[in-house]
C-alpha cells in the first residue's frame, strides 16, 4: 500500500463513486436491507438518514466489509467489487469513521495512524515516513492533531479528526462517517463541515449517516432516505426541507414535538443540595449541584457531554457513591454517610433508564423478556417462591412491547438483536411501568428514529401530567427545550445556570453551555446558584 | 423460544449438537495420526477403546463411575463460569471435600448408609465450599485474580492432606498414608449390592449409587441458574457486572455465594470415590477429576445436559484408554491421556476454529454477492 497519498482525487471513470445494487442483509428474523440500491455521486456529500433500525449502519457496515450481504452487489468506480473484511474495503480506498472511534487510548496519535500500515517491521523508518505524510495531510485539510499526544487526554472532537486522518493517511477517497456530530459542540461541528468542505474540494467523497436533518440541510449534496430497510426516498438537497425529510422517514407527517406547559408543579419530590462527586484521580467531576425537582414538572439538564451530567445522574440513582451533599427522597436522606444503593433508590420509587443503555440498561446476550427484568428480580409477582416464572414474565414483557411498539414483538429475542431505538423503548417502558415517583432519564432518545421519539416524548410529558417527577438529562438541545418545565445548564461539572422553560433560548442555554455566565440576568437563576465557573469552552 | 441464531449466523442447533461433534472428530483424527505414528491401526485401536467402554457390562459400569466425578466437577466449574468467574480449584475442592466425607464416614461407625449419606453429603459439599469460598472472597472484595487463588489452594489441599493422611488420620500400624477403612455399614450401595438384591450376581464394580446424586445435583444446577431468582442474579453478575450493579445485584456476595455453590459441588466427589468405592481415605483420590471437570464444563456449554453428556464421553476416554493400554503392549497409558488432551484441545481451546467455515457452509448460497475484482 503506497503511503504517498495524492492530495487530489484522479478524474473518475464515470459519475459514480460507489454503488449498491440490490444489497439484501437478514439477521435471523431482522431484515435489516432489503434490496437496497443506491449511488453516490464521486465529488459530492451524500446523506444517509432514517430511522433506527432502518438499516443505515449494517448498510454501511457492508460496504466497508464488517458484514456481508446476502445478496447484491457492490461496485466502486464503475467495476464490481468483493468485499470480504475492512482491509479489502480500505484497498478499494474506502475509509470509515464510526460513532463509537476505534483508537487505543493508550497510545498516541501518530501510532494510532501507523496502526496496520507501519510499513516495515522495524518502526524507525516508519514512524519517520508517516510523520511527514500525516504532516502533509494536515497541512491540506488544516486537520491540525498533536502527533506525540495520548489519546486518552485529547478531546472528542479532536479525536474524531484523528479517525478522519486515519481513513485519508491510508489512502481513503471514499469516506464513511457515521453519526459524526452526534458527540460534538456546536462549535466543533463547524470545524468539522469545515473540512468535509475542504475534503470535497479536492474530489473526495463523503457518505454521512446522520439523523439531523439540519446538518444533511447544511452540508449535503444528495441525501438518500431508508425506512424499514428500505430506501424510500433520493433527494438532491437543494431540492428538498426538513419536513419533507421527515416525513419520508417516517411515512407521514412528524410534527416536531411542542412544548406543552403542565399544571403548576406541587411539592419537592427530589431535593439535591451541595451535590459533589470526586472520582478516582481526586477530580471533582460535578461540583455543589443544588437543585429541586417537583412533583407534575420536568426539569431538563442541558449541556455537552461530560460536563458532570453522567455523574450526577448516577450519583441520584445510587449507582456511585457521592463525597458531599445531601439527596433528600421520600422522606428518606441520603449522605456519604448513609448510602443509597440502586435496590434502595428503586424501593425509594426512583427508577432510572441510563445513558449508557448497552452496558448498564441491559445484559446484551439475555433475550429481552429477562432484561424487561432487569432491576426488579425480586418482584413477587413474578415468581412462584423460590421459582422464577418465566412465562409471566414473557406475557408481561409481551404487554409491554405492544404497549411500547417494540419491534420485533419477540420477547425470546436476543436484546443485541433489537435496534438501538427499540432497545431504548424496551427499558423505558420497563423502568416507566413500576410507577416511579421519580424518573431520572439519561438522553432517551439518543440512536432513536423519530416516529419513536415522539411516542417517547408523549410518554414522558404524560407522566409529568400525572404528578411525577423527572429528571432529563439530554445532549439534544430541541428536546431539553421541548419537554422542560425548568432547564439547568451545566459546564464543567458546575450547574452555571437555571431557566424557566419561557425564558429559554438557544443562544442563552448555549453560552450557559460555553461556562459564560456574565450576562445572566440575576432573576433568571435561583438564589445560591450562581457560579464562579468561568469553564473552558466545552 | 424462536430459534434465534447468533450473530454470526449460526443456527443453535448448530452450536449446540454440530460443532462439538465436529470438534471430537477432529480430535479422534488427530489422535489417530498419533496412534499411526507408534506403529498401530488406529481404527482397530479406537474401535477397541469403544468396546472397552461401553461394550460390556463391566466397561459401562466403569465409564459410569467416572462420568459421576465429572459431573460433580463439570457442574461446579459451570455454575462459576456463569457468575463469570474461572474456577480450576476443582481439584482441591474436592479433595478438600472428601476429607470432610471421609471424617463423616469414620465417626459414624456403626450407622447404616442412608443414615450416613445426608451427613456425608453436608460435609462434603461444606469443607468443598470452605475451599471455594475463600478464593471467591478474596477476588471480591480483594481483587485478587481467582484463577492463581484457586491453584494456590489446589496446592494447599495438597499439602494439608499430605500432613493429615500421613499423620494423624493414618491407619494404626500401617505404612501407606490412608486412614484406616470405614464401617461397611457405611459403604454407599454399589452394583454388586443392587444387583445382589434383585437376586443376580455380579463383580465388584465402582459404579454406586452415587451416580443419583450427581444426576440429582445437574437437575438442581439446572434450576438453580435458570429458574431463580437468585441464578438470575448470579447470570447477571456474569455477563455484565455494571448492568448488575445497575439493577442493584450486590455482585461481591453473589461471587462469594457462587464459588462456595462451585465448591461445594467439587466436594461431593468424596460421596462417588470414599463412601462409594475406596471405602477410606486416600491420597489423591480426586486424580485428576477436578482438572478434567474443566474441559467437562467447557464442552459441555456450561448447562447441565451438556454437562452430563461430555461427562460421558470422558468417562469413556478413561475407561476405554484403560482397556486399550492393558490390551495393546505398545500403547502405553499415556496414550489415553494424549487422546484426552487433544479432546479438551478441541472442545475447549479450539473451540470456534471451525465455526466461520460452519457458517459459510450452512449459509444459503447466494447469486455471487460480487463478481471478481476488476
Amino acid at each position: 500500500m503506497s503511503q504517498t497519498v495524492p492530495l487530489s482525487v484522479p478524474p473518475q471513470p464515470g459519475p459514480w463513486a460507489v454503488e449498491l445494487v440490490g444489497i439484501d442483509k437478514r439477521f435471523g428474523p431482522v431484515h435489516a436491507n432489503k434490496a437496497v440500491s443506491l449511488r453516490i455521486r464521486a465529488g459530492s456529500i451524500h446523506g444517509l438518514v432514517g430511522e433506527n433500525g432502518a438499516g443505515k449502519s449494517t448498510l454501511m457496515s457492508i460496504l466497508y466489509g464488517f458484514y456481508q450481504a446476502d445478496e447484491g452487489q457492490i461496485l466502486v468506480n464503475g467495476a464490481e467489487v468483493r468485499i470480504r473484511e475492512p482491509k479489502d474495503a480500505i484497498a478499494l480506498g474506502i475509509g470509515m469513521v464510526h460513532q463509537h472511534f476505534m483508537l487505543v487510548e493508550e497510545f498516541t496519535v501518530l501510532e494510532n495512524l501507523m496502526l496496520g500500515a507501519e510499513g516495515g517491521a522495524l518502526l524507525k523508518d516508519g514512524i519517520k515516513k508517516a510523520r511527514a505524510e500525516v504532516e502533509r495531510l494536515e497541512k491540506a485539510y488544516r486537520l491540525d492533531v498533536p502527533l506525540d499526544a495520548k489519546v486518552a487526554d485529547l478531546n472528542v472532537g479532536i479525536q474524531q479528526r484523528v479517525e478522519i486522518l486515519k481513513a485519508l493517511y491510508r489512502g481513503a477517497q471514499v469516506l464513511i462517517l457515521d453519526e459524526p456530530t452526534a458527540v460534538l459542540s456546536p462549535p466543533e461541528v463547524q470545524d468539522l463541515f469545515r473540512i468535509l468542505d475542504a475534503l470535497r474540494a479536492q474530489g473526495r467523497t463523503i457518505l454521512m449517516i446522520t439523523h439531523k436533518l439540519k446538518e444533511i440541510m447544511a452540508i449535503t449534496d444528495a441525501v438518500s432516505v431508508l425506512r424499514q430497510g428500505a430506501v424510500v426516498a433520493n433527494f438532491q438537497t437543494r431540492d428538498t426541507n426538513e419536513a419533507a425529510l421527515a416525513e419520508a422517514m417516517v411515512g407521514r407527517r412528524a410534527n416536531p414535538a411542542v412544548r406543552r406547559p403542565g399544571a403548576p408543579a406541587g411539592a419537592p419530590l427530589l431535593t439535591v443540595e451541595d451535590l459533589s462527586v470526586f472520582d478516582e484521580r481526586g477530580v471533582e467531576r460535578l461540583k455543589r449541584a443544588t437543585f429541586r425537582v417537583r412533583a407534575g414538572e420536568i426539569v431538563g439538564v442541558a449541556g455537552v457531554a461530560g460536563n458532570g451530567q453522567s455523574e450526577l445522574l448516577e450519583a441520584l440513582s445510587g449507582m456511585t457513591p457521592f463525597q458531599r451533599g445531601r439527596v433528600h427522597v421520600n422522606g428518606r436522606d441520603v449522605t456519604p454517610e448513609s448510602p443509597m444503593d440502586p435496590a434502595q433508590a428503586r424501593r425509594q420509587g426512583i427508577a432510572h433508564v441510563p445513558e449508557d443503555r448497552l452496558r448498564r440498561a441491559v445484559v446484551k446476550p439475555f433475550p429481552a423478556f429477562q432484561n424487561a427484568l432487569l432491576g426488579y428480580q425480586d418482584d413477587p409477582a413474578m415468581a412462584d417462591g423460590p421459582r422464577l416464572n418465566w412465562k409471566r414474565v414473557a406475557a408481561a414483557t409481551a404487554r409491554l412491547m405492544e404497549d411500547w411498539d417494540v419491534r420485533p414483538r419477540q420477547p425470546s429475542l436476543r436484546t443485541s438483536l433489537f435496534s438501538g431505538g427499540n432497545q431504548q423503548k424496551l427499558v423505558l417502558g420497563r423502568e416507566m411501568e413500576r410507577d416511579p415517583n421519580v424518573l431520572l432519564v439519561g438522553q432517551p432518545t439518543r440512536g432513536v428514529d423519530i416516529g419513536a421519539i415522539e411516542f417517547i416524548h408523549r410518554r414522558l410529558l404524560a407522566m409529568r401530567d400525572a404528578g411525577k417527577a423527572i429528571l432529563l438529562v439530554s445532549a439534544e438541545l430541541e428536546e431539553i427545550m421541548a419537554l422542560s418545565d425548568r432547564i439547568l445548564v451545566m459546564c464543567d461539572g458546575a450547574i452555571t445556570g437555571e431557566l424557566a422553560a419561557e425564558d429559554a433560548t438557544e443562544g442563552l442555554i448555549g453560552r450557559l453551555m460555553a461556562g459564560i455566565t456574565d450576562d445572566i440576568e440575576p432573576n433568571t437563576m435561583e438564589r445560591g446558584q450562581r457560579t464562579d465557573a468561568a469553564g473552558g469552552a466545552a | 423460544m424462536s430459534a434465534s441464531t447468533n450473530t454470526d449466523g449460526l443456527p443453535r442447533w448448530a452450536t449446540l449438537a454440530l460443532l462439538p461433534a465436529i470438534n471430537l472428530f477432529a480430535a479422534l483424527v488427530v489422535s489417530s495420526l498419533v496412534i499411526l505414528a507408534i506403529g498401530q491401526d488406529p481404527v482397530s485401536a479406537l474401535a477397541f477403546m469403544v468396546k472397552g467402554a461401553v461394550g460390556s457390562g463391566t466397561g459401562l459400569s466403569y465409564t459410569l463411575y467416572y462420568a459421576t466425578s465429572l459431573i460433580f466437577t463439570g457442574l461446579a466449574v459451570a455454575i462459576a463460569n456463569h457468575a463469570g468467574l474461572f474456577n480450576i480449584g476443582g481439584e482441591g475442592q474436592a479433595y478438600v471435600g472428601g476429607l470432610g466425607t471421609g471424617l463423616v464416614c469414620l465417626a459414624l461407625s456403626g450407622w447404616p448408609w442412608y443414615a450416613v449419606l445426608p451427613v456425608a453429603v453436608l460435609a462434603g459439599a461444606l469443607f468443598g465450599a470452605v475451599w471455594g469460598l475463600v478464593p471467591g472472597y478474596l477476588q471480591a472484595y480483594r481483587g485478587s485474580h481467582i484463577v492463581i487463588t484457586t491453584i494456590m489452594f489446589n496446592f494447599l489441599a495438597s499439602a494439608l492432606m499430605v500432613y493429615l493422611l500421613g499423620g494423624p488420620l493414618i491407619e494404626h500400624g500401617q505404612m501407606a498414608p490412608e486412614s484406616r477403612e470405614f464401617a461397611e455399614s457405611t459403604f454407599l450401595p454399589a452394583v454388586k449390592d443392587i444387583a445382589a438384591s434383585l437376586g443376580y450376581r455380579t463383580s465388584t464394580l465402582p459404579l454406586n449409587l452415587s451416580l443419583v446424586l450427581a444426576l440429582l445435583c445437574a437437575a438442581g444446577v439446572w434450576f438453580l441458574i435458570w429458574h431463580t431468582r437468585w441464578g438470575f442474579q448470579m447470570r447477571t453478575v456474569g455477563a455484565n457486572e455494571a448492568a448488575a450493579r445497575y439493577a442493584g445485584i450486590n455482585a461481591r456476595t453473589t461471587i462469594v455465594i457462587a464459588m462456595a455453590i462451585s465448591g461445594a459441588l467439587a466436594g461431593l466427589v468424596g460421596i462417588n470415590e470414599l463412601q462409594g468405592v475406596q471405602h477410606r481415605i486416600t491420597l489423591n483420590f480426586q486424580a485428576g477429576m477436578g482438572f478434567t471437570g474443566i474441559a467437562v464444563a467447557l464442552m459441555g456449554r456450561g448447562h447441565p445436559v451438556g454437562i452430563v453428556l461430555s461427562s460421558l464421553l470422558f468417562g469413556a476416554l478413561y475407561q476405554g484408554g484403560a482397556e486399550l493400554s492393558f490390551e495393546y503392549n505398545e500403547i502405553s497409558p499415556r496414550l489415553v491421556v494424549v487422546i484426552q488432551g487433544v479432546v479438551i484441545l478441541f472442545s475447549g481451546a479450539l473451540e470456534h476454529m471451525f465455526r466461520p467455515a460452519m457458517a459459510r457452509l450452512l449459509k444459503p448460497k447466494t447469486p455471487a454477492t460480487a463478481g471478481q475484482r476488476a
